[in-house]
């Protein structure tokens, strides 16, 4: 881990890898300071926000390098989310083809592995989610749609997401759900935080 | 309960608050008021808790009538603010019943901040009533022909002042202090230098998500992508053609363009009131953070 500086309320940790961000970023958020505003993990970082007249920058720090990944396994247990799908989208058919396998293949490995939510970006409740065992990486779509409707299922790079909103976007859709991931009327308006675990199952089309 | 009429909305009048501080991980950002020393002195200028929901207004243009007398206060940009005769900025000011509010066209500053007693009674949407601008959260930017409730965000009675001394925003050069940021080996050794010596100017294309500044190109040491980090208010970030652009207080809350410095707490104020074409210079902040 190298910890970079991010002006005078605000710390950078990096890490070498996606999977050592997501246990550092579980293992930080079960041991919050006094004083930590919040906690913004990403790929290969996380952001720490703190308000420095209660958390100085250096206690920060000394905080940061004090947190082992893992001290948090004496906690809670991540949630895990299920989601429905029905796997009829646009770009199933070249997904598959670009994977190089078929589409029932692809069906099978996208619902038999588990996603864990790397982090949230891009849109309220859009969540990443990776693979550790079994990631699908397919590239981007070479053009962007302008208007993806809310629930559509894709991949792009080593990440699955579901839209969370009717927004552009140019992830590969294989699928769709009824699933609600937003709903800013709710206590918890996003159905999957960073950290969560997720499993996705197929709907008969 | 007291309600006014939007007679004109002008360019941008939104709601703003404190904001949503804390969503970051879900994807959202802080929002709130920009110049949030304004918008603290509008409420505490009529009596208001400090987190009561206050109008922004862009540049000016905005009109509103009450349906009962109202205590307000204007602070943050400075022009013509009528109601009647004229209305000093800055002071808790009686609008009659019935009279029309106008606040004219910013002369020194852009953003103007009009706190009603009471606070503005919009929905509230994830505990805030901010307009995000980027995420599209909250309540939607006045029109002409909206009818708005005011509030029950009250602290205490109005303070009996007569006016606080307060500075105009800046017209000349506007110093900016900073932070080193965490990206500054991507650049040039020449970049950092160049950004902190350099005049800057404000670019038109500004607004809640990011100051653009025109000046020269900071150069990059590395190519290639980044991947995608956390960002706060007040982060300089610079496109791949070497453009920095100051982000705001409606950023994305991540980004992937490397960030060379970072702007203080005590200079984000400063930013919301920056005017297109107005001269910005960096300062290196010293001491210990």
């Amino acid at each position: 881990m190298r910890i970079l500086p991010f002006g005078d309320r605000a710390v950078l940790a990096e890490y070498d890898s996606l999977s050592a961000t997501i246990g550092a970023y579980r293992a930080l958020s079960a041991s919050t300071p006094r004083g930590l505003v919040e906690l913004v993990p990403a790929a290969r970082t996380v952001l720490v926000r703190v308000d420095p007249q209660v958390l100085p920058l250096d206690a920060a720090r000394r905080w940061l390098l004090s947190v082992r990944p893992g001290d948090e396994l004496d906690g809670p247990l991540p949630t895990t989310v299920t989601i429905a799908v029905t796997y009829d989208g646009e770009d199933l058919d070249d997904a598959a083809r670009l994977l190089g396998i078929t589409v029932d293949e692809l069906i099978a490995r996208h619902t038999g592995t588990e996603w864990t939510c790397a982090f949230v970006g891009f849109a309220p409740g859009f969540a990443y989610l990776t693979s550790a065992s079994d990631p699908l990486v397919v590239p981007r779509r070479s053009t962007s749609r302008p208007a993806v409707p809310a629930g559509s299922v894709g991949l792009a790079g080593e990440f699955t997401g579901v839209y969370p909103r009717e927004s552009p976007g140019g992830w590969q859709l294989i699928g769709r759900t009824d699933a609600v991931l937003w709903d800013a009327t709710k206590d918890f308006p996003a159905r999957i935080s960073p950290g969560d675990l997720v499993r996705f199952t197929a709907v008969d089309r | 309960m007291n309600a006014f009429e939007v007679v004109a909305a002008g360019p941008m009048t939104l709601v703003q608050d404190g904001g949503r501080p804390g969503l970051a991980h879900l994807g959202v950002g802080a929002s709130g008021a920009f110049d949030r020393g304004a918008a603290r002195l509008a409420n505490r200028l009529v009596g208001n808790r400090s987190g009561a929901a206050v109008l922004e207004v862009l540049v000016g243009g905005l009109e509103i009538r009450f349906d009962s007398d109202a205590w307000v206060a204007v602070t943050g940009a400075w022009g013509p603010i009528t109601a009647m005769g004229a209305v000093e900025p800055h002071t808790p000011t009686l609008v009659p019943a019935g009279r029309t509010l106008r606040i004219g066209t910013a002369e020194h500053g852009i953003r103007w901040y009009l706190a009603v007693r009471g606070g503005i009674a919009a929905n509230p949407v994830l505990d805030s009533r901010s307009r995000d601008t980027l995420a599209a959260l909250g309540p939607a930017p006045l029109a002409e022909g909206d009818r708005v409730l005011v509030g029950g965000d009250i602290e205490g009675p109005v303070p009996g002042i007569d006016l606080v001394p307060v500075d105009p925003p800046a017209d000349g050069p506007v110093r900016i202090s900073v932070r080193p940021g965490p990206r500054a080996d991507w650049f040039s050794s020449d970049a950092w230098s160049l950004m902190l010596e350099s005049a800057w100017t404000t670019s038109p294309r500004s607004d809640r998500t990011g100051i653009r500044l025109e000046g020269p190109t900071l150069e990059r040491a590395r190519t290639g992508e980044l991947p995608s980090e956390g960002m706060i208010p007040g982060a300089i970030q610079v496109s791949p053609d070497g453009v920095p652009t100051i982000l705001g207080v409606d950023a994305p809350v991540t980004g992937g363009y490397p960030v060379l410095a970072v702007v203080t707490d005590g200079s984000l104020d400063a930013l919301a009131q920056l005017r297109p074409g107005q001269p910005v210079r960096f300062t290196l902040a010293t001491g210990r953070s």
